[in-house]
């Protein structure tokens, strides 16, 4: 099992999911790092997103799309705040407008990722998600459901068990 | 996953909660506002340790939540806040196992060193 803790705290708005992979440190990290491996993974199969601009520095902007199974392309982006490759990663993530400019109107979502070795091929990845508000974490929510990810559970857990152990 | 499912032992709780002047009083004047622990502390003949207890029971129960804001410890009473509450970070849970799943997944297929592959499409690995 990918998922070790999930830690819900409905006072602070905050989730902490926390993961093990068999995999080193720097493979995890690669995950992020690379456009390519991000959209493997960061949207759900019905809604696969695409990577353009990619600058995981502080400051740094990260735009993306999604695209849904009638043609809808919702735009996301990170605005990236911290971080240190390869164990740590703090960034915004909000909706943009049609250009992929950030839309101002929509809440934002905080996320810190901290990736730990456990051993040489072990790695622990924690994320703490928060809201700004309950309004925001509603709003955020409704749209997050649009991306039908719960018809894509059942899919992932055949692929995995499938997928060969390196 | 949801808190709708409120047990005996949870309603008993409440009652238990529920069945004294002060607790009563903190409820009423919480009810979907904020007031800090010192305020309410000022409120009432006891020390603002008894205060604090009294809260702590409240919030034990479900009844109210304690919210710090910076020194301050802000007490609300907004039952049906903190059932959406929970309901959204359900939500929000299934959201983030798929994506830990996949992630999984992705760093099966990432074992070999990827380039940038154009050809890439949206089936990923499933091949």
């Amino acid at each position: 099992m990918t998922v070790t803790n999930v830690h819900k705290d409905p006072e602070a708005l905050t989730m902490t999911i926390t993961s093990e992979f068999d995999a080193p440190v720097t493979r995890v990290w690669q995950l992020w790092e690379n456009p390519r491996d991000l959209e493997r993974w960061w949207g759900p199969p019905e809604y696969p997103a695409t990577f353009e601009e990619h600058d995981l520095r502080p400051g740094g902007i990260v735009t993306y799309f999604m695209t849904g199974p009638d043609g809808d392309k919702p735009r996301g982006y990170w605005r990236v705040r911290n971080v240190e490759p390869p164990h740590q990663l703090e960034f915004e993530d909000g909706f943009a407008d049609d250009s992929g400019k950030p839309n101002r109107d929509m809440p934002v979502t905080t996320l810190r990722v901290t990736i730990t070795a456990l051993d040489a091929r072990r790695t622990r990845m924690a994320i703490e998600t928060s809201f700004p508000s309950l309004e925001a974490m509603e709003r955020l929510l409704e749209m997050g459901m649009d991306e039908g990810m719960s018809s894509a559970l059942g899919q992932i857990d055949a692929i995995l068990r499938s997928a060969p152990k390196s | 996953m949801v808190v709708d499912n409120l047990g005996d032992e949870r309603i008993d709780q409440v009652f238990r909660a529920l069945a004294d002047t002060t607790r009563r009083d903190i409820v009423s004047r919480t009810l979907g506002t904020e007031l800090s622990v010192t305020t309410l502390a000022r409120s009432y003949a006891m020390s603002f340790a008894a205060v604090q207890k009294h809260v702590a029971v409240l919030e034990r129960a479900g009844l109210v939540t304690k919210v710090r804001r910076g020194r301050e410890q802000l007490v609300r009473c907004d039952i049906e806040t903190v059932r959406r509450a929970h309901r959204l970070l359900g939500e929000l849970e299934d959201l983030w196992r798929a994506r830990m799943d996949r992630f999984g997944e992705a760093l099966v297929a990432a074992d070999a060193p990827t380039t940038d592959d154009p050809d890439t499409d949206d089936e990923g690995v499933a091949s």
